[in-house]
């Protein structure tokens, strides 16, 4: 039996698709059986970030309307075989599934993979309800902002009420020089000021970039900051006792140096 | 200038980061305190209880309500006292 994990923020473009993406893959370079779900029913992106937008022939919808059965419409990943994706509906809106049938499909889910990842919509409303409705655990993304960290506050709140106790908390797009600048605030702050458990942090990174255009999650690439950042989480969500990664400077002399001479 | 000077020396007391944690304490004190009438309710009973060991007061008089101000959010409560109980100081 697996473990269904949405990955919900409030606010929007924090990197929740980014991270439903990376941990999914991650999780399959681990040698796990696992299915990412795109409930942002209306506006799916998932397929284009995993690079798996020209194989959709069956959705979400098309599911809990009846339309296909359930292993029709799981797209299997290009790079590894135990990775798959279940993509959202691009012409319906969030009222054309319910919380009771996601939940049943996520039970489906459960027997067959050993992780189901959800990658929740932004916002409150009905897509997020459906969202977490057969989640096992909640998995928070926030940005060193206020507008983030302020919508992660009412999302553990709503979680909270719905039942879905401990979530954790991914800090993603740090800039430790602006940290050490004192001009964003740093996950200690973050974590007094939400009171949850933290899962991991992920460093601001170009690749993310690189691999988004290129629809190629960044765990992928062996040397990309937030590639490590994700396998840590990973392990961690495995059951492993990983420390927080030391996220280095870039910017700072001596690292410009050091990229230059490709040392 | 001076404040140009402080920077250069990293001397800024009033960083970003602390205008943006004390902007984030405030204004979740306000999304945290939206309860809900229930909740309102239930915590009138609660307080109704425990005064009523001490003193004989007035449920139907006792106002409670959150207020909030800028930088604050204060819990007020008007309870009329009707008299106090006799033993309830020497029970302590």
């Amino acid at each position: 039996m697996g473990e269904v994990i949405v990955i919900t923020s409030g606010k929007g473009g924090v990197g929740k698709t980014t991270t439903s993406a990376n941990l999914g893959t991650g999780f399959a370079l681990q040698g796990k059986k696992v299915v990412l779900v795109d409930a942002d029913i209306g506006l799916r992106n998932l397929d284009v970030v995993m690079g798996l937008e020209n194989r959709i022939v069956y959705d979400l919808v098309d599911v809990t309307d009846g339309n296909c059965r359930l292993k029709q419409a799981l797209i299997r990943d290009k790079r590894y075989e135990s990775l798959y994706l279940l993509p959202a509906a691009q012409t319906r809106d969030k009222n054309a599934v319910t919380p009771e049938q996601m939940k049943q499909l996520c039970d489906e889910l459960k027997q067959d993979f050993d992780f189901v990842i959800i990658d929740c919509p932004a916002g409150i409303e009905q897509g997020f309800k459906n969202a977490i409705a057969g989640a096992d655990r909640a998995i928070i993304v926030t940005t060193p902002e206020v507008s983030a960290v302020r919508d992660a506050d009412r999302i553990i709140g709503l979680l909270e009420s719905e039942g879905k106790h401990n979530p954790k908390l991914i800090v993603n797009r740090i800039r430790p020089h602006m940290v050490k600048k004192g001009d964003m605030m740093s996950i200690d702050d973050i974590i007094e000021i939400l009171a949850i458990d933290l899962l991991g942090i992920i460093p601001e990174d170009d690749y993310i970039v690189v691999s988004t255009n290129r629809g190629e999650p960044a765990v992928v690439n062996p040397i990309s900051q937030a590639s490590t950042a994700y396998k840590n989480i990973v392990r961690r969500l495995m059951g492993e006792n990983i420390p927080l990664m030391i996220i280095e400077d870039n910017t700072s002399f001596f690292n410009k140096l050091k990229k230059i001479f490709n040392l | 200038m001076l404040e140009l000077i402080q920077k250069l020396f990293g001397k800024d007391s009033n960083s970003s980061k602390d205008i943006a944690k004390e902007r984030l304490r405030l204004v979740l004190v306000h999304d945290r305190v939206n309860v809900s009438p229930q909740l309102m309710e239930t915590l009138k009973d609660d307080m109704f209880k425990a005064i009523s060991n001490y003193m004989d007061i007035n449920e139907k008089c006792m106002e409670v309500n959150l207020t909030h101000t800028e930088s604050s959010v204060t819990l007020v409560a008007n309870i009329p006292v009707t008299s106090m109980k006799r033993g309830a100081m020497s029970k302590r």
